[in-house]
């Protein structure tokens, strides 16, 4: 079951490889348009692997740089939701009663915003800034984190080896670290998992709106939308990008699964 | 009894779904019970109250189910409509109108003189807030009314009987005709907004005066239209109702379409074109339109104040061929004047470089550039906006690419979305390159030209040349249409050659038109009045 | 319990305030503004028009206006549909857009409770793993792909379906968007209830009911169910937010006169209090599932007890 983690891994720090050297070795440029060569078919002519788009631009250059874009997006917003919301949830959980229900109060204010029509509303009225993706995404995913961390807590707080290390004295930091945080490790590790796709998802609603990132640079999702029209009379314009983007996501949650069985393994020994 | 409470989410969902279940008949455009036309419409119309619109799409609508005094024969040609005859003074200045003795309301009463007349004062009285209260400037003393200096009733029209209506001028006005077909100008029925108010253009409650009614209006979905059975020409109308489907996204117009479940498109989506024109072949129909796609200058901030060197240098050296064949490439025509051809009477000017090669254009722009100042040591660099739109977007990624590889301009694109673009422009503090466009009103060059007069509000790059409006000014107290016409031409060569602008392309017109769809004609105002088509049954299977 | 709901409503009130402040600021920071066209306005009637909404006053005005309007119920007049107050066009709207997510969202608790449920009790065999890489497939393409794909397929090329809402059309109009819709939510809940199934079943109690001797169907009926369905319930406010992101999406695509689609619309057109009213309304809504949620948490483990 090593061997899954390290495998799976190992393709993503693989693909993470090839999309920061590929736009380097490939002789073309990620917009360098080409009137001549629009929409290719991909071939090894020229080196076009991926073909071109609608502007003749490569786009094995345009994926790659999709690729480093997509995931420094996930992973930055991810880090900062898993961040968050695992201390709030805990905490709140842990501390139960009033404090708990006043955490949660304020979870529940900030739910009550329908943030995805915030994300829009943000994006329309500071118009493109890419810092405010992960700054969106990562609101709203740490409230999801913290209520599902919350719910597991409350749940572990009131099982008997808990309640047996209380009686024996010892401190609630001790036993939130000790006692409850490895217990929580599976269910936060799936979050995340799912976390890190949803990050991906909500750039790629942002370009399906048009609110994305700007031309000439480019994301996955970016490079999807753009494929999506195209997909009857240029089918790779779809076929390679959402590829990247599902074999990405795959990559992601299978890693995810493999790490939960791991430490499953481990909590029964 | 708590497990069934663990469900009670589950119900909870079910119930309302149930709740809001609306059963109804699937419908199929080929086995219709009545002819019904299924037309796409690429917006909501903003009001069906005729003085209150302003988009294509609600002229579309209105088109329908209004009419004005005057109307457009299928091809595009002038014909009487409310009115049945008229006669013009001999200094131009006075038109008189007979309305016909058969006009009707969708509810029987006679349409009258007067409601013109109301309807025109609607337009133009600040409380009705109208986007188009301009529109009917030339009347006399609209101007005024709309600043509010005057009571609406001092407008310069007057119902001297039921069906003689007048209006007066403040100058000689050739394209007023034309005017009177916009739905701008169309009655609306003083007696029902007076019983209803605000609602009166509620379905149901708005009464009109064009060949159908308006049934039902689903924002963001469908209006629902039928026969009007009291339209003077109601014999005439050969389908009996009519939907326009709203469909603000051109693909998913394009594949209702292509499901049968639409007869006419507003549009055919630039993805798809090459595809559809092999598909579709005769069903497809690309006519030139009244529109010019365009580049503006600030011209009020530098590189480009004083620079007509600089702004020839870049008009230059776009490739418009490469752009319409290859970047739009749905028909449309290379720009290199500012009015489009197909404006009735009038010629217009083109561009000083327009019979040049593409290689001398650009030989000829970096010798301009260079005598701006700007060089490989020096390089040039611009911004350019253009609003969210994948159209703009490979538009403005070709014009970068053209420029860079031309003349060496850096030039980095600014994707905006166009309320922001709208308010950058009109403040003109941050634009320098922008992209912008204009649909023509009516047939007539006065439409385009007027737009970059000193004093318009809509000249984004804020041109100011006094002899252009010096020209603008002699033309219109012309009555001779001949000489109007001359000193129209030259306000556009002067405006050309001061490259305040830069045309790329004038825009078409493209349908996809089910081939059971009888008596369409293509015409450079785009309209097509249901009332004008019929429904031949067809064979579906292709 | 009801002391509770009702103490959680009067809680509300500062949130949803907080809401309309956030929401004003934005929409009015926006730049641009509601009668911008590329036909641009003359000084005078843009005078006119802005005096004929109140927009000639200054913000805090604006604001004051407003929010009386709103605590009467009055969401004011829609800047873009001149002909409609903002009120009928959520009106319209909205049935719309909860038939489309109630289908989807019960869809998606159906086939991924089962499936996630089966998957976990046959853990690690073929059919475990053919159910998962469903679910991880579904997940890792975007609506946005699926929809279109969808349509081309069964209602282009086979022309089993409808292409898009018609104005009057029938139940089959339906399923392309509540299939699309539900497709990724479907593959969320299938993990989680596998997760956690794969949890509680390894818990001491459900050890002791199967060394009791109990069989594995009345174990996880009558015991693992219910615990293995907290992270699931937990789940429904963010599904609920994904749905409502995806009909967005999906009414885009398939041209259906829904909420989220009025509101992308919305905030393009700086249709200010169109946008307001649906983040207000979309507040509400939120407020109170959430209470039904926490109330039903209660409910279904009573190891974790209100005060």
């Amino acid at each position: 079951m090593n061997r899954s983690i390290k495998v799976t891994g190992g393709l993503l720090l693989g693909i993470i490889a090839v999309a920061l050297a590929g736009p380097l070795v490939s002789p073309h440029d990620y917009d360098q348009t080409n009137f001549d060569a629009l929409l290719q078919p991909p071939t090894l002519e020229g080196l076009q692997l991926f073909g071109t788009d609608d502007l003749g631009r490569d786009l094995f250059v345009r994926s790659m740089l999709g690729v480093q874009v997509t995931i420094l997006v996930a992973v930055v917003a991810s880090i900062v939701s898993l961040v968050i919301g695992v201390a709030y949830g805990a905490i709140a959980g842990y501390a139960g009663g009033r404090v708990d229900a006043l955490m949660m109060r304020f979870v529940d204010t900030l739910y009550a915003l329908p943030f995805i029509f915030f994300v829009i509303l943000l994006m329309v009225a500071f118009e493109r800034n890419f810092l405010l993706i992960f700054v969106a995404i990562g609101a709203i995913n740490w409230l999801d984190m913290a209520r599902i961390v919350r719910g597991q807590t409350l749940s572990l707080r009131e099982r008997e080896f808990v309640a047996a290390a209380r009686l024996i004295g010892v401190s609630p930091a001790r036993i939130l670290l000790r006692h409850i945080a490895p217990n929580l490790v599976g269910v936060v590790i799936v979050y995340v998992t799912l976390t890190i796709p949803q990050a991906i998802l909500v750039e790629s609603f942002l370009s399906f709106l048009g609110l994305g990132i700007q031309e000439p640079q480019t994301s996955l999702g970016t490079l999807v939308d753009a494929g999506v029209n195209q997909m009857e009379g240029a089918s790779w314009m779809l076929l390679i990008p959402a590829t990247l983007l599902a074999a990405i996501l795959l990559l992601f949650n299978f890693l995810g699964d493999v790490l939960r069985d791991h430490f499953d393994a481990r909590g029964e020994l | 009894m708590s497990k069934l409470r663990a469900f009670v989410y589950v119900i909870l969902f079910a119930g309302a779904a149930f709740v809001v279940w609306q059963y109804q008949a699937t419908e199929d455009i080929d086995e219709p019970e009545t002819p019904v036309l299924h037309r796409g419409l690429p917006a909501d119309p903003e009001s069906v109250d005729p003085q209150k619109a302003r988009s294509t799409q609600a002229g579309d609508v209105l088109r329908d189910i209004g009419e004005g005094l005057l109307s457009y024969a299928p091809g595009g040609e002038l014909i009487p409509g409310a009115a049945e005859s008229w006669s013009i003074a001999d200094d131009g200045l006075t038109y008189t109108f007979v309305i016909r003795d058969n006009a009707r309301w969708s509810n029987g009463d006679p349409v009258t003189a007067g409601d013109f007349a109301f309807s025109l004062r609607r337009l133009v009285d600040p409380a009705t807030a109208a986007f188009y209260a301009n529109s009917i400037a030339v009347i006399a003393n609209a101007e005024a009314i709309v600043a509010g200096e005057l009571s609406p009733d001092e407008l310069g029209v007057e119902a001297v009987d039921d069906r003689t209506l007048t209006i007066r001028l403040e100058q000689p006005t050739p394209y007023l005709l034309a005017l009177l077909t916009h739905p701008v100008t169309f009655p609306v029925h003083a007696g029902s907004i007076a019983m209803h108010g605000d609602e009166f253009t509620r379905p149901g409650n708005l009464l009109s005066n064009g060949a159908y009614t308006l049934d039902a209006w689903v924002p963001g979905s469908v209006l629902e239209l039928s026969r009007n059975e009291y339209y003077w020409n109601n014999a005439a109308t050969a389908i009996d109702e009519v939907r326009h489907h709203v469909l603000t996204q051109g693909v998913t117009e394009l594949n209702r379409y292509r499901a049968g479940e639409l007869h006419i498109t507003s549009t055919v989506p630039p993805d798809n074109f090459a595809q559809v024109r092999e598909e579709y072949g005769d069903e497809l129909r690309v006519a030139p339109y009244l529109g010019i796609y365009y580049y503006g200058f600030n011209l009020t901030k530098p590189p480009f104040r004083d620079n007509p060197g600089l702004r020839e240098a870049l008009s230059m050296a776009i490739d418009r061929e490469v752009l319409v064949e290859k970047i739009v490439g749905r028909g449309e025509a290379p720009a290199y004047s500012w009015v489009p051809p197909g404006v009735d009477n009038y010629e217009p000017r083109r561009l000083a470089f327009a019979d040049m090669s593409q290689d001398e254009r650009n030989a000829r722009a970096r010798r301009l550039l260079a005598e701006a100042g700007y060089g490989p040591d020096n390089p040039l660099e611009i911004e350019l906006r253009y609003n969210t739109s994948d159209e703009h977007r490979r538009i403005a990624l070709a014009v970068q690419a053209m420029w860079k590889d031309a003349l060496g301009v850096e030039t980095t694109l600014i994707n905006e979305e166009l309320q922001v673009l709208l308010a950058n422009m009109r403040e003109a503090e941050v634009t320098q390159v922008f992209r912008s466009s204009w649909i023509g009103d009516y047939n007539d060059a006065h439409t385009f030209l007027s737009i970059v007069e000193s004093d318009n509000e809509a000249n984004m790059p804020r041109y100011v040349n006094e002899e252009y409006d010096a020209m603008m000014d002699q033309a219109a107290s012309q009555t001779n249409p001949q000489w109007r016409r001359v000193h129209l031409e030259e306000a556009e060569r002067v405006f050309l050659a001061d490259h305040a602008a830069i045309p790329l392309y004038f825009y078409v017109s493209k349908h996809l038109v089910n081939p059971g769809v009888q008596g369409w004609e293509d015409n450079v105002l785009d309209y097509h009045y249901s009332q004008h088509l019929s429904l031949a049954p067809v064979d579906a299977t292709p | 319990m009801l002391l509770y709901a009702l103490k959680r409503l009067l809680g509300a009130i500062p949130t949803l305030l907080l809401v309309i402040v956030l929401a004003f600021l934005m929409v009015h920071a926006a730049p641009g503004g509601p009668f911008d066209d590329e036909r641009v306005l003359p000084p005078d009637t843009r005078e006119a028009l802005e005096a004929a909404y109140n927009l000639d006053q200054p913000l805090h005005r604006q604001f004051i206006t407003y929010l009386s309007g709103v605590v009467t119920g009055d969401l004011g007049p829609s800047y873009h549909y001149r002909d409609y107050s903002v009120g009928e066009l959520i009106g319209n709207a909205f049935p719309v857009s909860l038939q489309l997510g109630a289908m989807a969202m019960l869809l998606a608790v159906v086939l991924g409770v089962a499936a996630g449920t089966f998957a976990a009790l046959r853990r690690n065999t073929l059919l475990d793993r053919a159910v998962m890489g469903f679910a991880m497939t579904g997940i890792s393409i975007p609506v946005f792909v699926i929809a279109p794909v969808l349509v081309l397929l069964l209602a282009v090329k086979l022309q089993w379906l409808p292409a898009g809402w018609s104005g009057s059309g029938g139940i089959g109009r339906l399923i392309l968007p509540v299939v699309s819709l539900a497709l990724p939510q479907i593959a969320y809940i299938a993990r989680l209830t596998r997760a956690s199934m794969i949890d509680v079943l390894a818990s001491d109690f459900i050890r002791t009911a199967r060394a009791q001797g109990l069989g594995m169907g009345a174990v996880v009926r009558y015991h693992a169910l219910k615990p293995a369905m907290l992270p699931v319930l937990s789940y429904m406010g963010p599904a609920i937010a994904a749905i409502l992101t995806g009909s967005v999406v999906v009414e885009e695509i398939f041209g259906i006169p829904g909420l989220g689609r009025s509101f992308v619309n919305g905030a393009l057109n700086r249709d200010y209090t169109l946008v307001l009213g649906i983040v207000i309304f979309y507040a509400a809504l939120i407020v109170l599932l959430n209470l039904v949620v926490d109330l039903l948490y209660g409910v279904i483990d009573p190891r974790i007890r209100r005060r």
